[in-house]
């Protein structure tokens, strides 16, 4: 049985042959471990679609809703903020929310919402996800003589419009978040869950 | 000074016993009254054992800390609360912990500059200034996630603004963000699993990397001021005729001046501790005494001081992956110094004015850079230039200004040494205060 001299190919083959399989083993472990970090079914469940009331939101005013652990903002815009929209395109990054990983189809259009005077979005900045405050009125700002309304963010003073649209020239990359939403009466909206036959 | 390993023979029977089976005596004698390092150490030599101070206290008061502290998001703001208010002398564990964060950080800044002032990074002691890099960012992670345990607001969101730079990464960056929060949140999930990096992976980690980062110095030999190898140099002293004539064993000499400087240096944080706890909002900010609220960001998010400099970086680029890009390149980047460095002459002492000069600037854009990053460029621009001063426009400018020079510092240091342009003053044989 003994075998006196030594096969350096064959030592070589079964030592590399043990190590692959070893390395499958540990990457396999480490699956489990890797996924404990996933959100939990209790997370997801927390994550569910809530139903906000929007019957008592007067004009102009904004109201957080918490989805997911995140702000959403619902705004009952004014027929002047609405109107504002139009004479910013040109100092925005992205006038026509042509990234269309910041809101559902649906919501693509000029003031980024189903209805005009209802905007929907998360309150989170697209640059570091602090939560933007709400600056509503169209008077000059100490962070920006021409303001025209919308949302500032204290951490790295990036601006959004009130169609939550984001301005050149700041952190932020990306427009203020739509979620998917939808409207169950004219005064109730569901925030994490589309139209029915919107995709 | 290399070590040869030394041979104890305990007179006392039973640790004569032990040492023929586990030589524990003569790993301990190699390593301090036989191990021999140069005799004109300065003050700047007193931070390598000053962080190691801080690091047991860290551990011990951290291990006592653990024993009242209840992770979780409910739980965890009131703990901190009880420790500081019901449990006996546990606002003193709770600051002498808290304040040793940032002393560390401090001894580490210095250490660090030490080393690039003697030029310690350089051949043969490159693996050295690895090993304190990853100690270095393995202590980034370690105050980060202990920033985040006492869940006030500043915790939180600290947290969000720190976790979301992942998502900068291309594809998977939403996916790998919600896998580190284990949330779409920071939330309970991500609390307990920084608990537990804090107080159990991370620092067996760094416990490691010191005793990597000790034997690696041990083995080269721990540089000096002038930047000369006493190894190389002419052997013989009181110590013995084989000894470098410029040496002095660890211990007795340099243990007895590292207690001195330990007194010293004890002394400053036992002030801080007693009467300045929070250093004014620099060691612990005052949002952070304001339970965590996904809702409501505080007035200004900024990280501890200590982050400052890096986040500047961040927040100077007006794009996010380029800025998380940039920032972590200022990092990385000073892995790379013993390679960007193509200079023979190791200490400042005898070094080209642009090396001194480039020294000095790289010192400012540090500070400069953790100015603009703890927000005083923006609390001090309407002062000086007016109310109706555009704050932004000139914070940036300021920033990128000095962005600017640390980055030009790497390359600069590379071009002059790379092109011969730095003119270097003779390195004298000896240490220049042997006797």
């Amino acid at each position: 049985m003994a075998n006196e001299v030594v096969d350096p190919g064959r030592r070589r083959f079964l030592t590399a042959t043990t190590s692959v399989v070893g390395a499958v083993g540990v990457a396999c472990a480490a699956v489990p471990f890797i996924k404990s970090w996933e959100p939990s079914a209790r997370a997801k469940a927390a994550g569910a679609p809530v139903m906000a009331d929007i019957g008592k939101i007067e004009l102009g005013q904004l109201v957080k809703f918490k989805w997911r652990g995140m702000p959403v903002f619902v705004v009952n815009r004014s027929p002047q903020q609405i109107a504002t929209l139009p004479s910013l395109d040109g100092r925005l990054k992205d006038p026509n929310s042509d990234n269309t990983d910041q809101q559902p189809a649906y919501a693509k259009n000029e003031v980024r919402s189903i209805k005009p005077e209802w905007l929907v979005v998360v309150g989170i900045c697209t640059h570091l996800g602090c939560v933007p405050e709400y600056f509503g009125e169209v008077k000059a700002e100490p962070f920006d003589p021409n303001w025209k309304g919308g949302f500032f963010c204290p951490c790295h003073k990036s601006r959004y419009d009130m169609a939550g649209r984001v301005f050149d020239g700041v952190p932020a990359p990306a427009n203020l978040q739509v979620p998917p939403y939808h409207f169950v009466t004219d005064t109730l909206v569901q925030i994490g869950v589309n139209p029915q036959g919107a995709a | 000074m290399a070590t040869a390993p030394v041979r104890i023979q305990p007179k006392n029977r039973v640790l004569a016993w032990i040492e023929e089976r586990l030589p524990i005596l003569s790993f301990l004698s190699t390593h301090t009254s036989e191990y021999y390092a140069p005799k004109n150490f300065n003050l700047w030599y007193y931070f390598g054992s000053l962080a190691m101070l801080v690091l047991v206290n860290q551990i011990v008061t951290g291990i006592f800390l653990t024993m009242f502290y209840k992770p979780g998001a409910d739980t965890a703001f009131a703990s901190v609360e009880y420790i500081m208010r019901d449990v006996d002398w546990g606002w003193l564990i709770r600051y002498m912990h808290e304040v040793g964060a940032s002393m560390f950080f401090i001894v580490v800044y210095l250490h660090m500059f030490r080393g690039l002032m003697y030029g310690s990074y350089k051949k043969p002691r490159e693996l050295i200034w690895i090993l304190g890099m990853l100690i270095f960012l393995a202590l980034m992670a370690e105050a980060f996630m202990g920033y985040v345990l006492p869940w006030g607001n500043m915790s939180f969101w600290g947290a969000k603004v720190i976790i979301s730079l992942f998502g900068a990464v291309p594809w998977i960056g939403d996916a790998l963000v919600q896998w580190i929060m284990g949330d779409y949140n920071p939330a309970d999930a991500t609390l307990n699993r920084f608990f537990s990096l804090h107080v159990i992976a991370l620092p067996l980690v760094l416990l490691l990397l010191v005793v990597l980062h000790l034997a690696a110095l041990h083995e080269v030999g721990s540089n000096n001021p002038d930047g000369v190898e006493i190894k190389k140099g002419p052997k013989g002293s009181r110590f013995g005729a084989d000894k470098p004539a410029d040496g002095i064993p660890f211990h007795p000499y340099y243990t007895v001046k590292d207690l001195f400087g330990v007194g010293f240096f004890l002394v400053i944080c036992a002030f801080i501790i007693f009467f300045q706890p929070t250093l004014g909002g620099w060691f612990l900010e005052h949002d952070n005494f304001i339970p965590a609220n996904s809702l409501v960001t505080p007035a200004e998010i900024k990280p501890v001081w200590y982050f400052t400099p890096f986040y500047a970086m961040l927040r100077m680029i007006p794009a996010k992956l380029p800025g998380v890009i940039i920032m972590f390149v200022g990092i990385a980047a000073l892995f790379l110094v013993p390679w960007l460095d193509r200079g023979h002459v190791k200490s400042v002492r005898y070094r080209g004015l642009g090396y001194k000069i480039g020294l000095g600037l790289f010192a400012a854009s540090f500070v400069m850079l953790g100015a603009v990053g703890a927000g005083l460029t923006s609390e001090y621009i309407p002062a000086w230039f007016g109310p109706t001063a555009d704050v932004t426009t000139i914070e940036n400018a300021f920033g990128r200004f000095w962005l600017i020079v640390y980055f030009a510092c790497f390359v600069g240091l590379w071009a002059y040494t790379y092109f011969g342009w730095e003119k270097t003053k003779p390195v004298p044989e000896r240490v220049t205060t042997h006797d």
